[in-house]
């Protein structure tokens, strides 16, 4: 069993401190997005051109397109278009 | 309020699509994956962002590939300590890596004390409201005694006290012992 002193009890209780709002609520927010990514990754997947141009350049290719490039919304992109 | 949920129920309630359950997920590991990124691999705040998001986008994406529902914190680790190193990795493709920054990429100590602070933040969050709070103001959010007392509606001649008595409470829950719980006559 470990012993802990209150001074440890701080260290540790400070160590993890939030993490900024706007990326956890970004984060919360991925199940909303994914309507949004659907879309992009049927498009991905029926149109090989476009799937390239999103593996080449994810933030350049969704640019061109008008589509969202907030970071979490490139996360799951690329987490789906690694994992597809 | 927080929740009762265990690792794992939380997890089969994301993966039934429940998303508030999958807020929840992110609120209780946000802070981990944050320290992992920031402290441990020393990212800056930029890439730390990126890889933050990229580790709940596969989470979210990949949670039906997780054999053991309990084991979704070191899940969670692995994952992000990966997308840490090939961001340090893509840096140093990009410009020289100083020695220093090498070394920060072998944190397995760091990593350790952050599992440990994991655990006391789970036992925080088991914790009766008021201590929770005070604690969590005090020590990670780094609010002052006055910020403290105004937000709680506490005078601040109190709080140094309750601060201590809180802390002996977490650490008797910590340490398995039967008076752990804080009662509600401590406020």
């Amino acid at each position: 069993m470990t012993a802990y002193d209150e001074e440890r009890l701080a260290k540790l209780i400070s160590a993890l401190r939030p993490a900024p709002e706007s990326w956890v609520r970004a984060a919360q927010e991925l199940p909303f997005a994914r309507r949004g990514l659907d879309e992009i990754v049927a498009r991905a997947e029926a149109d090989a051109a476009f799937r390239e141009r999103l593996i080449t350049d994810l933030e350049g290719a969704l640019a061109a397109e008008g589509y969202e490039r907030e970071p979490a919304v490139l996360a799951a992109l690329r987490a789906r278009l690694t994992s597809a | 309020m927080a929740s009762t949920l265990s690792d794992s129920q939380l997890v089969a309630r994301c993966r039934a699509g429940d998303q508030a359950a999958w807020s929840e997920l992110v609120e209780r590991f946000s802070r981990y994956v944050y320290a992992i990124a920031v402290q441990a691999f020393r990212l800056p705040e930029a890439d730390a962002e990126d890889v933050f998001q990229e580790v709940f986008a596969r989470a979210y994406q990949h949670l039906d590939k997780l054999r053991d529902d309990s084991a979704v914190k070191p899940w969670l680790a692995q994952l992000t300590r990966r997308l840490c190193i090939d961001r340090l990795r893509a840096s140093a493709r990009e410009r020289p890596v100083a020695d220093e920054e090498l070394a920060a990429a072998e944190p397995d100590e760091t990593l350790a004390f952050l599992d440990e602070a994991l655990t006391v933040h789970e036992a925080l969050a088991a914790a009766p409201e008021h201590c929770r709070e005070i604690l969590d103001r005090f020590f990670a959010r780094d609010e002052s005694y006055k910020t403290i007392g105004a937000a709680l509606d506490l005078p601040s001649g109190t709080i140094a006290s309750r601060i201590s008595r809180c802390l002996g409470r977490l650490k008797a829950h910590l340490e398995g012992r039967s008076d752990g719980s804080v009662p509600s006559g401590d406020r």
